[in-house]
């Protein structure tokens, strides 16, 4: 496209009046602390002293001194890679089933998004410390079907899949999103397909999918980031424990920085999981040219 | 024959959409039921219902403990996300509208800068936002969330509504102007009433997420005095032995409760908001 002299009205400056909120947002409250957090990264600052420069020093004790930090970053992206999908595949699931012309759709679909509505909240935290404490009533179901019982917090190796059941459960929104996308796609390319004799599995795949992989790349990324930040949950359900095996990274940031005001050390951390964002929605992007199918031929 | 196999289908459909339903419903259904019981019956009982219906828990829970009640709490929480919301949507709207319907210098790359924001991580910049607010001494007060929704910090909302006024015609826009209206006005009475659905759905959100954050809460507000429904209900788990979780999870509940109401009374805007502009819910 050809790019030619641009002339503005006077009318067309008022757009600058308009989103000046925004730009004093901008600068204020966004690019200058994210500018910031870059430069305490480096420094050693407890809050209550000024900024003093140390260069590499916080990065270096992340990877080679702290012992949390490889734990943390392991938890985090486990978690992260289970509750991703795991949500994904649900609400996918679930939305191509839901997408037939049943009676009572709309009441499933409530039930369904339900769950969603509490979010990262403390109340559902609660809820699911109790649902899966020891003596809790999942417990005393399996205990009733004669099943063997599971520490489902106490016991290192379950608590952290315990706590993405919770970011799982959650999957409505993703799934009312892919409702709406799936009943966009044209019957006629169904119709078309269904006469050039593909089956079920094959049009799914062929023709329902491709059709809707831009809100499921959205989804993906957006999920991802929030999942590589998660804190509420791992922080209330668990306090990041039994053996730091839920210390998420957004728990190890919270505690360098807000109980022990290790500031500068907590910025290092901070801009390790902007990083971690930065490398996984990169190669997302990457891999989605193979795959995100627009139907305008535009990019994301 | 081919009707027999319909059938067989549909059933298998709806067997499988209630089995996962019941697993979606379960600890729901639980939490109400268990807003009854007694802390003997929460822990190693099977049942699903109450011995008794009483509202013990309710009254003792709501009485809060140390020196505030579930009263304070929630009207703390009502002066920090009404205002956060109101402010979110005006701010919001108003940015849209800039983007949507003006060509002004940079306009592209400011563009840009606002969908890349959509990831930019609020891990990132808590910390040097933290140490801001202190020199404004505005911790420990509702300005940490009053001010990024005046300066319209939520990429997410702005993006939904510039997609929104870009589908109304532009004719309305030239056709206020014929009549002599400035750029305000015709934002103001032509535009604004047309965009409510979209007001609505984002005020709807934001509330729906102030309402349930926990994270900033937890950081920039330290005082009892000031603690949203969020913090008490933190505070109610962490004293040290014997916690009354009867009461604890009554007041989880009376906390919910007010999401559910408002989204059974709200459901297209929920749905709606969801589905045109892909918002993570």
């Amino acid at each position: 496209m050809k790019r030619s002299r641009q002339h503005y009205c006077k009318r067309d400056y008022m757009g600058l009046v308009y989103i000046l909120p925004w730009l004093l947002g901008l600068l204020l409250l966004q690019l200058y602390p994210f500018i910031t957090s870059f430069y305490y990264s480096f420094t050693d600052y407890s809050f209550f002293n000024t900024p003093k420069l140390v260069g590499l020093k916080n990065y270096i004790r992340l990877f080679t001194i702290d012992p949390e930090f490889f734990n943390s970053l392991k938890v985090t992206l486990i978690y992260t890679l289970y509750t991703v999908p795991g949500k994904l595949i649900m609400a996918l699931f679930i939305a191509v089933i839901l997408n037939k012309n049943l009676k009572g759709i709309n009441f499933i679909r409530t039930i369904y998004y339900l769950p969603s509505l509490f979010g990262g909240s403390v109340a559902v935290a609660i809820l699911w410390k109790l649902l899966f404490m020891s003596d809790g009533a999942i417990n005393n179901i399996l205990q009733f079907l004669h099943l063997p019982t599971v520490e489902w917090l106490g016991n290192p190796d379950v608590a952290l899949k315990t706590i993405c059941l919770l970011e799982i459960w959650q999957f409505g929104s993703s799934m009312v999103m892919f409702l709406a996308a799936l009943k966009q796609v044209p019957r006629s390319l169904y119709e078309a397909a269904q006469i050039d004799g593909a089956g079920k599995i094959k049009i799914f795949f062929k023709i329902t999918i491709p059709q809707i992989t831009p809100i499921i790349f959205f989804n993906l990324i957006m999920q991802t980031i929030s999942a590589l930040q998660n804190f509420t949950s791992a922080f209330v359900v668990t306090t990041g424990g039994p053996n730091k095996a839920t210390y998420v990274l957004g728990m190890k940031l919270y505690t360098d920085a807000f109980s022990h005001y290790k500031m500068g050390y907590a910025s290092a951390t901070s801009w390790i999981i902007f990083i971690l964002i930065m490398i996984i929605t990169l190669l997302l992007f990457r891999f989605s040219s193979g795959w995100v199918y627009y139907e305008d031929g535009d990019d994301f | 024959m081919n009707n027999h196999k319909k059938t067989l289908k549909l059933v298998v459909s709806y067997g499988l959409i209630g089995l996962v339903g019941l697993f979606m419903l379960y600890p729901i259904v639980w939490m109400v039921l268990a807003t009854f019981k007694t802390n003997a019956e929460i822990f190693g009982s099977l049942k699903l219902l109450p011995e008794s219906f009483s509202l013990d828990a309710y009254i003792n829970g709501w009485r809060g403990i140390g020196k505030y009640s579930f009263s304070r709490y929630f009207m703390n929480t009502f002066k920090l996300v009404i205002p956060v919301t109101l402010f979110t949507i005006c701010s919001c709207a108003v940015v849209a509208y800039g983007f949507a319907r003006f060509k002004f210098p940079f306009k592209r790359i400011l563009f840009v800068v606002l969908i890349s924001t959509l990831m930019l991580p609020n891990t990132v910049i808590i910390i040097p936002r933290y140490a801001q607010f202190n020199q404004l001494g505005w911790l420990n007060s509702y300005m940490p969330f009053y001010v990024p929704a005046l300066l319209a910090c939520y990429p997410f909302f702005i993006f939904m509504m510039i997609q929104f006024i870009r589908g109304l015609p532009k004719e309305l826009d030239e056709s206020a102007y014929m009549d002599g209206c400035g750029t305000f006005r015709c934002f103001m009475s032509i535009l604004v009433p047309l965009l409510k659905p979209a007001l609505f759905s984002a005020g709807l959100f934001q509330f729906l997420w102030t309402y349930n954050d926990f994270f900033n809460s937890l950081i920039f507000i330290n005082s009892v005095e000031k603690y949203p429904v969020s913090l008490a209900l933190r505070m109610a788990i962490d004293a040290e032995a014997n916690v009354q979780w009867g009461q604890v999870i009554a007041m989880a509940f009376v906390t919910v409760a007010p999401l559910i109401i408002l989204f059974f009374s709200a459901q297209k805007y929920f749905v709606e908001g969801i589905a045109t502009s892909g918002l993570k819910g």
